[in-house]
């Protein structure tokens, strides 16, 4: 029973970390662009909320919706203004870009934040579901709920809605799709502003869990590396897949093995997968 | 929120404080000092950006307060504050920076890697410095000859942390058999679990100490450390804690409705954070964490919180705060009987300090021969109805110790 | 190599910088050792990205290595840091090779092999969290006590002392960078770089060329890590291994112009310009934060309008065309 509580545990933390990660795979799936700056996002989804809870008392899962909107039109803006003239260079110019967005984001939090921890104080953030031995974290139950339902949406968007098709397309053959006429730069923004969305709902549910304060992003951004890689870059279903791996993985290794040794046991599976199969679990291979 | 404000505003009280004690200075009861006319300057090498800001903006304000609040009782400092982005190679040139603007000595860092950049560079120049926070006992052991530390090395606050404890039990009349230990797994969490491996036997400590679960200190999640420490069935749950760690600890400990008879820290911050009471409501009570505190019983140190009150209405008063102002008091108060600047009768006066009327529990302020203050005495504070108070020792005691601790559905 | 005016320029810088001791104080020295480890890391990183167009951001590893080792057998058998050194090298090439090797066997290119770099560089941090006989999380501490002038063959010694050495590990390096591009393994490596089918088709051994980038960029690195351990004499490996490390040590190359000889060296100093500038700029105000605020919008601004390096837009101004590569 300890032992199923623990999988359990690890399942359902492993959900959220997928949520997080599903915007950094959708925004390199398409555009190819490697955002080192995704932990800062999500971070600026965290205070977002915050700001919403302080201001409004709205629960950080009353508020995701709202988030996302608003980090949906700050992506794009920011993919069309700055980031598209970068989609052509090399890697290391790209990355120096996020690096340097990264800086001002969470500097900008700093200033405006200031370095204390913040988070909400909700009435059920201590409850907790006993059903036959196991132990049901309410706030991680909501959490992992809303991570299921954003794959859902997602998945729902590119499979069925005439953009979503086109992103893919996008995706898929860049040449081709100018050829047929499609507007890449558009598409991309789209692409870039959804991605961002995702993590600024990650972002609010994250706050149910942890306290935010300026200075978290960057184990964050090599979290939802370690999670897109395991699962595969650029699809969802891969996210979800490594989200969960990496929950149990750490859950299982911290118990028997030593807590603190937990992450190194996450570095070491990514090692393995992307030399035995660098398409990740559920990829194909290019 | 805007946490620039209350800092201009305090320079501003700096600089209004600074002119009253110029009146003071010339007043005839305080002629001797009319000596010490140029005022000491004081570099502050704090984090005050980067991942230990929380602490380095806490650590300065405990500073800015100490400068305003001494000036006006005669003495005559004057703070150059830097910031090294929690880097210690930016402390290193930060430190070369100082001291070329003229700081006669330097004071810092929080952060260990820091503390021992500045102390190299202040060894290479000949200028003194003084540690405020850091209880790597490495540092005084480096034979440095130019610094000062009135914090507690690691292996003083566990000594003095466990006896707390038997005194504890005495005074409740309950004692645990067992106990768990959990830890960051960092400088800190290491140098706290190698004393209290070392030092527990020699104390004599009532309990065993079943199992021992390192964590990272940057964890995003402890749910399965939490279920470990469970898993242990002791009675007694000690931590070495950093800071937001503390809150993902008990919110989890609630959860899994894991109770032991109480949760004691044998010396680590993180249980009396106004963020663990804001977080954590009733769940924050009856945690116990054994510290250097304040003392409310020293007539500075109600000047001190009552000045604090004032000024930072919503930042905590906790002991960052406490062991900046003691620092740049020592700072002080050698400038003060040194009636000099130069380096070398700094380090004369500090050699020789023994200031009585401080703010934090413990004996006079007094430097070994390695620099450090040995005696740091250390309280318990408990956590009640919301706040951080003094339960032991009973002299300076403020309210009794409750142990065991309710359980947590049995709190209102 | 003929008397360019390139190299008439470069003599000049070479001759300013070893001077500049003489004149300066310890606080320009310091901000001086900066930006030649800067330079120097930032060479090394090069030749890796550079050169043979292998992005790694785990240098950290290579660098930690260098420095954990050395200091080390300093600390516990008083083994003179150069032969600690060769250690350091050892361990940074014989890793590097494995990390290359298995990636290359394997197939890993791209922004794969880029977060491999980072995987095994975060995987060695929170091993040497746990390895007691470095220190673990707690830190491993040099001796500093006991320094009566400049003992080169322990590495105690002032700050002068490891100025002319990073000074001289970084002429050294832009040397060796140089030669190694006028032979034929440098022509390999562009080509690499440029087309790696094409060139595996033209008949180069792309498995070794690229495995000797990453070796020998790791050697270097790890020469770094050495200095790093006995000038700051402390090291732990939350910020030893840590990946800000890995990111602060590449943006010289890329700032500088990626492939260049002089660029990092360009960059570094760029860097370390804007940054201790912005400090004094800001020191007043009081903001927290606002520094770091300036540096990324600053670092942004420099990279979209200059997105191939600020040296070949400055030596064409110069009339440096030979240099610019």
């Amino acid at each position: 029973m300890l032992y199923l509580n623990i999988i359990l545990a690890g399942l359902l933390t492993g959900a959220v970390y997928a949520l997080m990660a599903f915007g950094l795979s959708v925004i390199y799936g398409v555009i190819r662009i490697v955002n080192f700056a995704h932990g800062e996002m999500m971070v600026i989804g965290m205070f977002a909320a915050f700001a919403l809870y302080r201001w409004l008392h709205l629960d950080p899962i009353a508020a995701m919706p709202l988030v996302a909107a608003v980090l949906f039109l700050a992506g794009y803006a920011l993919q069309r203004s700055l980031i598209n003239r970068f989609v052509t260079q090399p890697e290391p110019i790209q990355f120096l870009l996020m690096i340097a967005l990264a800086m001002v984001l969470t500097s900008t939090m700093l200033i405006v934040f200031g370095p204390n921890a913040h988070n909400v104080q909700l009435d059920y953030a201590f409850d907790s579901y006993e059903v036959g031995g196991l132990l049901f974290d309410k706030v991680r139950v909501f959490a992992a709920a809303g991570a299921l339902v954003g794959a859902a949406l997602l998945w729902g968007f590119f499979q069925f809605t005439r953009t979503g098709k086109a992103i893919r397309a996008c995706a898929d053959n860049n040449l081709g799709a100018q050829v047929v006429g499609l507007d890449v730069a558009r598409l991309y923004g789209i692409t870039f502003g959804l991605g961002v969305a995702c993590v600024g709902a990650a972002g609010s549910l994250m706050l149910l869990l942890v306290d935010v304060q300026p200075y978290l992003a960057t184990d964050y951004t090599l979290l939802a590396f370690i999670i897109v890689i395991l699962g595969g870059l650029g699809r969802i279903g891969g996210a979800l897949l490594g989200g969960l791996l990496v929950g149990v993985s750490e859950a299982l290794s911290g118990f028997f093995i030593d807590p603190s040794m937990k992450s190194m046991f996450s570095y070491g599976l990514l090692i393995l997968v992307l030399l035995l199969r660098p398409q990740g679990l559920l990829g194909r291979r290019a | 929120m805007a946490t620039h404000k209350p800092q201009t505003l305090s320079r501003r009280r700096v600089l209004h404080a600074a002119a009253v004690g110029g009146i003071v200075l010339g007043s005839p009861a305080v002629l001797r000092l009319a000596r010490a006319a140029e005022p000491l300057k004081i570099g502050v090498l704090l984090p005050r950006s980067g991942f230990f800001a929380t602490a380095g903006q806490a650590c300065q304000r405990g500073c800015d307060l100490a400068a305003q609040i001494l000036n006006a009782q005669g003495y005559s400092v004057q703070l150059m504050n830097a910031d090294f982005e929690s880097s210690a190679d930016i402390a290193r040139t930060q430190a070369e920076k100082l001291i070329r603007e003229g700081a006669n000595i330097l004071i810092g860092c929080f952060e260990s890697g820091a503390t021992n950049a500045m102390a190299q560079v202040c060894e290479q120049r000949g200028i003194p410095c003084i540690v405020n926070i850091g209880a790597d006992p490495k540092i005084t052991e480096q034979g440095y000859k130019f610094l000062f530390r009135n914090f507690p090395t690691s292996p003083m606050l566990v000594t003095n942390g466990l006896k707390a404890m038997g005194d504890l039990f005495a005074a409740s009349g309950t004692t645990p058999k067992t106990a768990v230990l959990m830890h960051a797994n960092d400088t800190f969490g290491q140098s706290m679990l190698g004393a209290i491996t070392a030092l527990g036997p020699k104390v004599g400590l009532p309990f065993t100490i079943v199992d021992t679960i390192a964590y990272d200190p940057k964890a995003r999640d402890l749910s399965i450390e939490v279920t470990k420490a469970k898993a242990a069935h002791a009675d007694l749950h000690m931590v070495v804690t950093r800071s937001t760690d503390a809150i993902l600890m008990i919110r989890e400990m609630v959860k899994q409705k894991y109770e032991p008879m109480g949760i004691v820290s044998p010396g680590s911050p993180g249980m009396y954070d106004g963020q663990f009471f804001k977080t954590l409501g009733k769940y924050s009570d009856y945690c116990i964490t054994n510290i250097a505190w304040m003392n409310p019983k020293q007539e500075l140190e109600n000047m001190l919180a009552a000045e604090y009150a004032k000024a930072y209405p919503n930042e905590d008063y906790e002991l960052n705060i406490g062991f900046s102002f003691e620092a740049i008091l020592i700072a002080a108060d050698a400038h003060k009987r040194a009636g000099a600047t130069a380096s070398s009768a700094l380090v004369e006066a500090l050699r020789a300090t023994n200031i009585g009327k401080r703010v934090m529990i413990g004996g006079a302020i007094k430097f070994d021969e390695k620099g450090q203050n040995v005696d740091q005495a250390v309280a318990a504070v408990q956590n009640r109805d919301g706040k951080a108070v003094v339960i032991l020792p009973t002299d300076v005691a403020v309210t009794k110790p409750v142990f065991p601790m309710p359980g947590w559905q049995q709190r209102t | 190599m003929r008397l360019s005016r390139g190299i008439v320029a470069l003599a000049l810088f070479f001759v300013a910088m070893a001077a500049a001791p003489l004149f300066l104080g310890d606080y320009p020295l310091a901000i001086l050792i900066l930006v030649l480890f800067a330079a120097y890391l930032g060479q090394a990183w090069n030749i890796m990205m550079g050169f043979a167009g292998l992005l790694s951001l785990g240098h950290a590893l290579y660098y930690g290595l260098g420095a954990y080792l050395s200091a080390a057998l300093f600390a516990h058998y008083g083994i003179s840091p150069w032969l600690g050194m060769l250690a350091g090298i050892a361990a940074a090439v014989a890793t590097g090779s494995a990390v290359g090797a298995l990636s290359f066997r394997f197939r890993v290119g791209g922004v794969y092999f880029a977060l491999l770099t980072i995987a095994f560089s975060e995987f060695t941090r929170i091993l040497f969290d746990h390895l007691h006989w470095f220190g673990s999380s707690s830190g491993l501490f040099l001796p500093v006590t006991g320094r009566a002038g400049a003992d080169l063959v322990s590495l105690r010694g002032p700050t002068v002392m490891f100025y002319y050495l990073l000074l001289a590990a970084t002429a050294a390096v832009l040397l060796l960078s140089r030669i190694l591009l006028d032979r034929r393994i440098g022509y390999y490596w562009r080509a690499i770089r440029e087309d790696e089918e094409a060139a595996q088709a033209s008949g180069i051994d792309v498995f070794r060329y690229k495995l000797a980038a990453v070796a020998l960029s790791a050697g270097l690195t790890a020469i770094a890590g050495v200095f790093h351990a006995f000038y700051y004499n402390n090291l732990y490996p939350e910020t030893i291994f840590a990946m800000g490390r890995s990111i602060e040590l590449m943006l010289p190359a890329i700032i500088g112009g990626l492939g260049t000889l002089f660029g990092p060296i360009l960059g570094a100093f760029v860097l370390v310009g804007i940054s201790e500038g912005l400090t004094s700029l800001t020191a007043g105000l009081g903001i927290d934060g606002l520094k770091q605020l300036l540096y990324g919008l600053v670092l942004g601004l420099v990279v979209t309008l200059q997105p191939g390096g600020l040296w070949p837009w400055i030596a064409l101004r110069l009339g440096l065309r030979g240099a610019m590569r």
